[in-house]
């Protein structure tokens, strides 16, 4: 379902170009449940954006879906991340004006669907995360924790494929981050394909697949050894 | 539906953001009452120059027998012919001239009982009262009706009227001149003097006809006509120089137009009307550069949210129409707020200095409104515009 084959991402840097991604080849199939580590600066969240098409690789092939989306004009590349694709920020981005309700609605009310779907649907994704009596909260009256499931509520709201989650559990307690993982796995158990960045070997260990980046370069580790 | 669902999204934005909201509101109605609150006392004062100088008899031909070489040297060869009350007559049939009143004049003593008073009498016709603007302190001025009439009323200036008549009602009272007697129907309000020369609160007013009998003239003083429309004074200064030449068979009148003195009213006005002008622009930068600050600010402290939305899929038409919504919306509440206080702001100027004729000008209304709208419109859009081509990775990042 995910198939990148010599993926490379340059920035130019000054006179120079920094390599973020060297060469990187990796295959995902539909359900499976990845991490993804490697020190900081190594190209994780690079390779996540790319993944997520929010990003495109500088050289080299992504297929989603079975799909050749680096040449997708704009327009298709944001409906698929609309409708295929659910993205999870270390920070949250929740909008700070809206309600949990509203923030899960989000993308349901820019893809066109009309109210009262809306509603249904967002209190689905709310209940699915624990979080249906919180719905009429804004984000400030809830904590990290609670903040990122509505954060993955909202990513899971359209029925996407795979959920890409950058660091999901970086700003938040041990207990909160069991909370959310094991949200995100409950999902992941009903066949929604999770790629999880981490910097928490524990976390990782959870996962059935760890891959782990150096300086750029991918290499699959066995589950257990990072 | 999708449409009133943006417009929700907006309201929510402006609702969720009330501070930045009434500040953007604000620059918008500031803006828009500078403009209008300016251009309305620019053009105020427009007018009031305008109205000051209607009063002085800016359209005014003045038509005079005899030929005035300006080159030097007497006037060569021929007759002149008298400027008759068929001439008075045949003019004020033109279309260009409003009115045009006779004058037939001489200085003759005024009796009333043992006083006497010398003073211009000037013989014209009720014509005369709307060119000079003449008001009355009281009674009224010479009646209206045909000119060749022998009429005997008379009319007196203020001066005239207070050293004959020492404080006693000189309405209705008999006023001899020479043998005649007139019976006076009214007195002018103080004036001063007059662009002929005359000191209008000494002088007297009779019929023109009778004027012409009792001076024993046979030819008018002069002609005065008012021009309808101030633009049109040359084709009507050359209608009257072709119509008399016709009648008389000899271009032998002058006929004057107040050019100097008007030369400088085109020039008063034309920098009154550059400086309107001015002023409105410089309240229009003014108010744009206000909106723009606001708008720009507001959409640039908003990429993170931009750059979510289109992390999210949402596609960048959609979230530029949110964000036009909103525009519109901002523009439309500073703009009404704007014309609201500009016209209550104006509307207060008027009640206290009622002889002050400030009005809005229409042109400014509809500058204001559009520039709302262009500004609100296209500094909320554009800034917009720009983020959803930003890339979302970076619109997200912390910074
Ligand atoms: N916009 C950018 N411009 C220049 N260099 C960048 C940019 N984004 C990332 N990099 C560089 O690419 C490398 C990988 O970054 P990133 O993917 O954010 O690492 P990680 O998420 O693993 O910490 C780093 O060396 C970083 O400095
Ligand atoms: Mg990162």
């Amino acid at each position: 379902m995910i198939e990148l084959q010599g993926v490379w991402r340059t920035y130019p840097v000054g006179e120079g170009v920094v390599h973020a991604l060297r060469d990187v080849s990796l295959t995902i199939a539909p359900g499976e449940h990845v991490a993804l580590i490697g020190p900081s600066g190594s190209g994780k969240s690079t390779l996540l954006h790319i993944l997520g098409c929010l990003d495109r690789p500088s050289q080299g092939r992504y297929c989603f879906e079975g799909r050749d989306v680096v040449a997708l004009p704009e327009a298709e590349r944001s409906l698929l991340r609309r409708t295929r694709i659910g993205f999870v920020f270390q920070f949250f981005h929740l909008l700070p004006r809206l309600t949990a309700q509203g923030n899960v609605e989000l993308p349901m009310l820019f893809g066109g669907v009309p109210r009262e779907e809306r509603k249904a649907r967002a209190a689905q994704a709310l209940a699915s995360v624990g979080l249906l009596p919180r719905a009429g909260h804004r984000p400030d009256q809830l904590s990290g924790g609670e903040r990122q499931r509505v954060a993955i509520a909202r990513a899971v709201v359209m029925n996407p494929a795979v959920v890409l989650a950058d660091e999901p559990t970086g700003n938040l307690d041990r207990a909160s981050a069991q909370d959310v993982m094991g949200v995100l796995e409950a999902m992941n158990r009903q066949g929604l394909t999770l790629v999880v960045v981490t910097h928490d070997p524990l976390l990782a260990a959870r996962a059935k697949r760890v891959v782990h980046l150096a300086d750029g370069v991918l290499a699959d580790a066995p589950a257990g050894e990072a | 539906m999708a449409f009133l669902d943006l417009l929700g999204f907006a309201v929510g934005a402006l609702r969720g953001h009330r501070l930045r909201t009434a500040l953007s509101v604000a620059g918008v109605a500031i803006g828009i009452t500078a403009v209008l609150a300016l251009t309305a006392l620019g053009e105020g004062a427009r007018r009031y120059i305008v109205d000051e100088f209607a009063t002085l008899g800016s359209n005014l031909v003045i038509i005079l027998p005899g030929k005035v070489e300006t080159t030097g040297g007497v006037p060569f060869g021929g007759v002149t012919h008298d400027l008759t009350l068929e001439d008075h007559a045949a003019l004020a049939r033109l279309g260009r001239l409003r009115c045009a009143a006779p004058i037939a004049v001489a200085t003759e003593t005024l009796r009333f009982r043992d006083l006497g008073r010398s003073a211009p009498i000037l013989g014209t016709t009720a014509d005369y009262q709307e060119i000079r603007r003449l008001r009355l302190a009281a009674g009224s001025f010479l009646p209206s009706g045909d000119p060749e009439r022998s009429g005997t009323e008379i009319v007196l200036g203020t001066k005239v009227a207070q050293e004959l008549f020492r404080g006693e009602n000189p309405l209705g009272q008999v006023v001899r001149v020479g043998p005649d007697r007139f019976r006076v129907v009214g007195v002018l309000a103080p004036r001063g003097l007059s662009m002929l020369g005359f000191d209008l609160d000494e002088a007297a007013f009779i019929p023109v006809r009778t004027a012409m009998r009792l001076f024993n003239r046979t030819s008018l003083f002069r002609i005065v006509a008012e021009v309808r429309i101030f633009a049109e004074m040359d084709q009507a200064k050359a209608e009257v120089l072709t119509l008399l030449k016709n009648r008389h068979r000899a271009e032998d009148v002058t006929v004057y137009t107040q050019d100097a003195m008007l030369a400088s009213f085109s020039a008063i006005l034309r920098v009154l009307t550059l400086s309107l002008a001015g002023i409105a622009s410089v309240s229009l930068v003014v108010a744009g550069v206000g909106i723009m600050n606001v708008m720009l600010v507001s959409v640039t402290e908003r990429r993170a949210e931009i750059g979510l939305l289109k992390a999210l899929g949402a596609p960048a038409p959609r979230i530029l129409l949110a964000f036009l919504a909103e525009a519109v919306i901002l523009a439309a509440l500073g703009g009404a707020a704007g014309l609201a206080a500009g016209g209550a702001g104006v509307g207060l100027l008027a009640l206290a200095y009622p002889d002050f004729p400030v009005a809005i000008p229409l042109w400014a209304v509809g500058a204001a409104v559009t520039l709302s709208f262009l500004v609100g419109v296209g500094f909320g859009v554009w800034p917009a515009r720009r983020a959803t081509q930003l890339d979302p990775i970076a619109a997200l990042a912390r910074r």
